[in-house]
């Protein structure tokens, strides 16, 4: 979805922006959004990542911009398509937080961290450095990236607005 | 669902009558607690897509309270009350005299006298289902929170997750009056839960 200069990013979606578009994606509870910047042809790309592995995809026709392991490397082939130069880009992360805790809670209920653990291996087996990120936590989490600055702009009803 | 394949509308139909049933009778428990009446919605059962999955709460960003209890036993699920903050204030208010000042502040004591009011109406709500059904369906311990509609709710997607982009939801909205929703009921079974209800109250899976 394309909105003025705002693109929406979905639950388990990707999208990608250039020349000062907006990317942003709403309501990041144990999903991350993760993004990837190149500084100097100002390309970004947003996924909202919902699960950590596709290992555990029992879906017949794969979405690959839901589990880290595939979204990752799909948001980097439409960055280089865009011309992005790999070498220089950076990656930021948000979300991934526990929204509910619960006493011996079983693997499921950890999701947040282990999407974010997930996309953080993938990113190191791509080679591509962490600028920032604001994950974990037990509350939810609204972002926008600008293409224009690279900045990431991260909401939430408890902290407010802050940017990394 | 592959399950749904065969004789779609009848089993959304039986679907909807376990919302009733179970929706049901937290109304009255609810009803009770506050000594007067509550009106329900006809419980809406359907395919949500993931990313539509707040809109009937106002929306993936809308700050909302939520009580969320994950089923046990033999058909598991999500299970989440919501609320407006100003529902909830004013249910503080009428069940246990609690005068909030912020909306956005909840001091320990009113966060769990929410859980409390959560627990009996999913309580309510699971035991005439498994009255119904003859299945074992118990919850666990309530957790509240104050968050965005869509990082709360995208927690009961997970089981969904791995199948696709849709969750089956049976929603239900407690009515104030005809306007005004005081609060909603969402049950999310896990995928394979569908099976075993059906067959233990003898709809043919095929």
């Amino acid at each position: 979805m394309n909105e003025g200069n705002m693109v929406k990013v979905g639950m388990a979606d990707i999208g990608v922006a250039f020349g000062g578009a907006i990317l942003k994606t709403t309501g990041l509870g144990s999903c991350v959004g993760l993004t990837l910047f190149d500084p100097l042809r100002l390309v970004a790309g947003m996924a909202h990542i919902m699960l950590p592995s596709s290992d555990i995809a029992r879906e017949g026709q794969l979405n690959i911009a839901k589990y880290a392991d595939t979204s990752i490397p799909e948001l980097l082939a439409r960055l280089l398509q865009l011309g992005a130069d790999r070498r220089r880009l950076v990656a930021k992360l948000a979300g991934g937080a526990q929204m509910f805790a619960f006493a011996g809670g079983s693997d499921s209920l950890r999701i947040g961290p282990r999407n974010v653990e997930s996309a953080k291996e993938e990113l190191e087996r791509l080679a591509i450095p962490i600028a920032s990120e604001d994950t974990g936590g037990n509350y939810g989490r609204t972002i926008e990236l600008d293409s224009a600055s690279g900045i990431l702009t991260i909401r939430s009803v408890q902290f407010g607005t802050k940017e990394i | 669902m592959e399950l749904f394949n065969h004789n779609p509308d009848f089993k959304m139909d039986v679907l909807r009558e376990v919302g009733n049933i179970g929706a049901g009778n937290a109304a009255t428990a609810l009803s009770r607690m506050l000594d007067k009446p509550v009106d329900m919605s006809v419980p809406t059962v359907s395919f949500v897509p993931f990313e539509s999955i707040a809109d009937r709460v106002g929306g993936s960003e809308e700050v909302v309270v939520a009580v969320f209890l994950r089923v046990d036993g033999d058909a598991p699920g999500n299970m989440f009350f919501l609320m407006s903050r100003e529902q909830a204030r004013l249910l503080l208010r009428e069940l246990a005299g609690f005068e909030l000042e912020d909306e956005n502040e909840y001091s320990e004591l009113e966060l769990s006298a929410l859980c409390e009011i959560g627990n009996i109406l999913a309580g309510s709500y699971l035991s005439s289902l498994a009255d119904l059904t003859g299945l074992a369906m118990s919850p666990t311990v309530p957790q509240v929170a104050v968050d965005m509609a869509g990082a709360i709710l995208s927690y009961g997607l997970l089981q969904f997750g791995t199948m696709g982009d849709d969750a089956l939801l049976i929603s239900t909205t407690f009515l104030k009056d005809e306007r005004e929703a005081e609060g909603y009921f969402f049950f999310i079974p896990d995928p394979e839960s569908f099976a075993r209800m059906f067959v233990s109250l003898g709809v043919p899976l095929e």
